[in-house]
This record gives C-alpha cells, structure tokens and sequence, in this order.
C-alpha cells in the first residue's frame, strides 16, 4: 500500500468584508453564518423571534393605553414602596432594574473566563447570575403579591384604566417566565461546567452535539436578551 | 495540576478563540457595567425629579436605547461579529415600526369613537 500523498490546497481565502461579504455570506454554501458556532447563530434567531413576540406585547400596551378613555394608574405612586417611614417612587422597580444588570455583568464575565477555560471562575460567576436572576424573581413575586393585594385583576383596579393590570401581569409575567427559565438553565450550565463536560465534550442532555465552552456564550446571549427586554418594560411601561 | 491544565489549554485555547470565540479583556465589561449603572441611575432620576412632557419622553427613550444598544454591541459581542450576522439580526426589527404605526393610528381612531359613543354624559 503507498501512502496517499497530502496535496496542500492553501490556506483559505479571505472572507470579503463590508456590503460584498453581507452577499457573499448569505448566498455561500453550507453556512451563510461564518465564524459563529452553529448553535449560536440559532440562538439569534430565537431571540430576534423572541424580539418580536415581546415587541407585539409592548405596542398592543401603547395601543391599549392611548385608547383608554379612563385615566392611567400613575406607575410612579403605584409602584412606590415606604422605607424607613419616607415614600420612594418606583424604587422597588429600580432595585430590580440593577439587581438585572448586575447579572448581565456577571454573565458577560462568565463567558469570557469560559473561553479562557477557567471552570472554577465560570462556575462561580453562573451561580452569582441564577443567584441574582432569582432574587429578581422573588422581587417580582412580591410586587405581584403587593398589588393583588391591593386590588389589581387583569380586568380592572380601583387606580383607573382597567387595561393598566391586563399590560402588567401580561407583560411582566411573559418577562418573568423568561427570568425564571433562564435562572434554571444557568444552573444546568454551572453544573456542566464544574463537571468537566464542556472539556470533555460530552454531549448533552437531550443532545447528541458535543459540550463546548460556547453554549456558556450561547447561554448569555438569552441571558443578556431578557436583561434587553426589561430595559424596555422599565422604560415604557414604568417610566412612561 | 489543577493550576497546570488551564495552562496547557492556554495556547490552544487562544487559537480556538481567533477561529471561532469571543474574547476580549474584562476591563470593557466592567467599564459598560458602570456605564448601564449610571445610564440606568439617570433614568430613575428622571422619574424621581418628576420630569414631564417631551423632556420626559425624549429623555426616557435616549436613556432606553442607548442601554439597549451597549447591552447588544458589548455584552452580546455584536460588535465583533461578521456583518450578515449582525444585519439578519439587527434590521428585521425595524419592521416593528410598521406595526408601531398601525397600532397608534388605531388607537386614535379608537379614543377618537369611544369619545364620541361612550361619553359618559350622556348616558
């Protein structure tokens, strides 16, 4: 038997940039997406799907509020909480505004010593974000209770235009759902981090696909999308 | 050993990431930390001082995207992806817009009828 002779082909070209390489990208065979792992380019999509769901959620909310003959709760006294015998407006909502953020910050450091293959840093740093991604939760669950409590239905409240509490448990209980599941897939990605399965590439629970350090990237970008959302509910629906 | 592995992969792993990962110093994710912090502080300001009419508006929207767009550009690494990526995502929802507009004109037209056949006064 010979040995079979290693014909070199080169390096591969350059891939165009600009204009050209939008083209050249999305008319390419194989895959229009380069660069990025196959997973993550799927992940966009969801969230750009996702994007549009919690658009519609958001523009139905204008469209309802500027159709109201009633008048709007004021989210500014609705959402005020008394500390230390002063009334703060909307700082509960505030709080949870930087207790999100917070997680953000932790998640993007995640992924970067997940690059690094620093399992030990990766792992504690997806706990402190499910940890704060929790807490967020639990602050919801309490606003939730306060204003149940306080006669908020979806079909009407004593503050005025009964729209306002369809929005916000429509809204922000879509949100928390997405914190919710997320808080539960960061703790499935910490596992699989300390457990060496992204080092060793076993594959996944319901997957044949190998483990790779990317999914905690891929893991972020849903992370940093449900952080992106509530900068808009808290700009829109809050502070409007 | 356990100081030793990282090491070995050190090398490998910083190939790899030229090929296919998104690396970069953490010193950007704490400088956008800080600047979503203050972004977001000065939104809750808005509210606190009780800002009203177009400066509210213009502020609350400024404030929104421009927190939007640094969580999109830095934390979820748009800024160093290939352009088609960036453009299959980023420009579909502009198309919101349209629904944006539609949902405003109804809402006119439907204030504009509820004031005029469900005017309490008459009843």
């Amino acid at each position: 038997m010979t040995q079979p002779v290693l014909t070199s082909t080169g390096e591969s070209l350059p891939l165009p940039e600009g204009l050209p390489g939008i083209a050249a990208d999305l008319s390419s065979d194989q895959r229009a997406f380069k660069n990025v792992p196959w997973g993550k380019a799927m992940m966009w999509i969801f969230l750009l799907s996702d994007t549009f769901i919690f658009s519609s959620f958001l523009i139905s909310y204008m469209t309802v509020r500027m159709s109201t003959t009633e008048p709007w709760p004021n989210p500014s006294e609705v959402f005020a909480l008394t500390l230390f015998g002063e009334k703060i407006p909307l700082i509960l909502i505030a709080i949870m505004t930087f207790i999100l953020i917070s997680s953000s910050g932790t998640m993007a450091m995640a992924v970067k010593f997940g690059y690094e293959k620093n399992k030990k840093m990766t792992f504690i740093l997806l706990l402190i974000t499910a940890a704060l991604g929790a807490t967020f939760v639990g602050m919801q669950a309490f606003e939730w209770t306060k204003l149940i409590q306080e006669g908020v239905r979806p079909w009407g409240n004593p503050m005025g235009a009964a729209q306002f509490g369809s929005a916000f448990f429509m809204i922000t209980g879509f949100h928390g759902t997405h914190v919710s599941i997320g808080v539960i897939f960061l703790i499935i990605t910490a596992i699989k981090v300390i457990r060496g399965d992204l080092d060793n590439e076993r594959p996944g629970f319901m997957t044949g696909r190998k483990g790779k350090y990317e999914i905690v990237e891929i893991m972020g970008l849903y992370w940093h999308f449900v952080d992106l959302v509530w900068v808009f509910i808290f700009a829109l629906f809050y502070l409007w | 050993m356990a100081h030793a592995e990282p090491q070995q992969h050190g090398a490998e792993g910083q190939q790899h990431a030229h090929a296919e990962g998104q690396q970069h110093p953490i010193g950007i994710y704490l400088k956008i930390w800080g600047l979503l912090f203050v972004l977001s502080a000065a939104s809750y300001l808005v509210d606190y001082f009780h800002l009203q009419g177009y400066l509210r508006w213009s502020l609350i929207i400024v404030l929104m995207l421009l927190k939007a767009g640094l969580i999109v550009a830095v934390f979820m690494h748009m800024l160093w992806e290939r352009l088609a990526l960036v453009y299959v995502i980023v420009v579909p929802p502009v198309l919101l817009m349209v629904l944006l507009g539609i949902g405003a004109l109804e809402a006119d037209y439907t204030f504009f009828t509820r004031g005029v056949y469900f005017f309490k006064g008459l009843l």
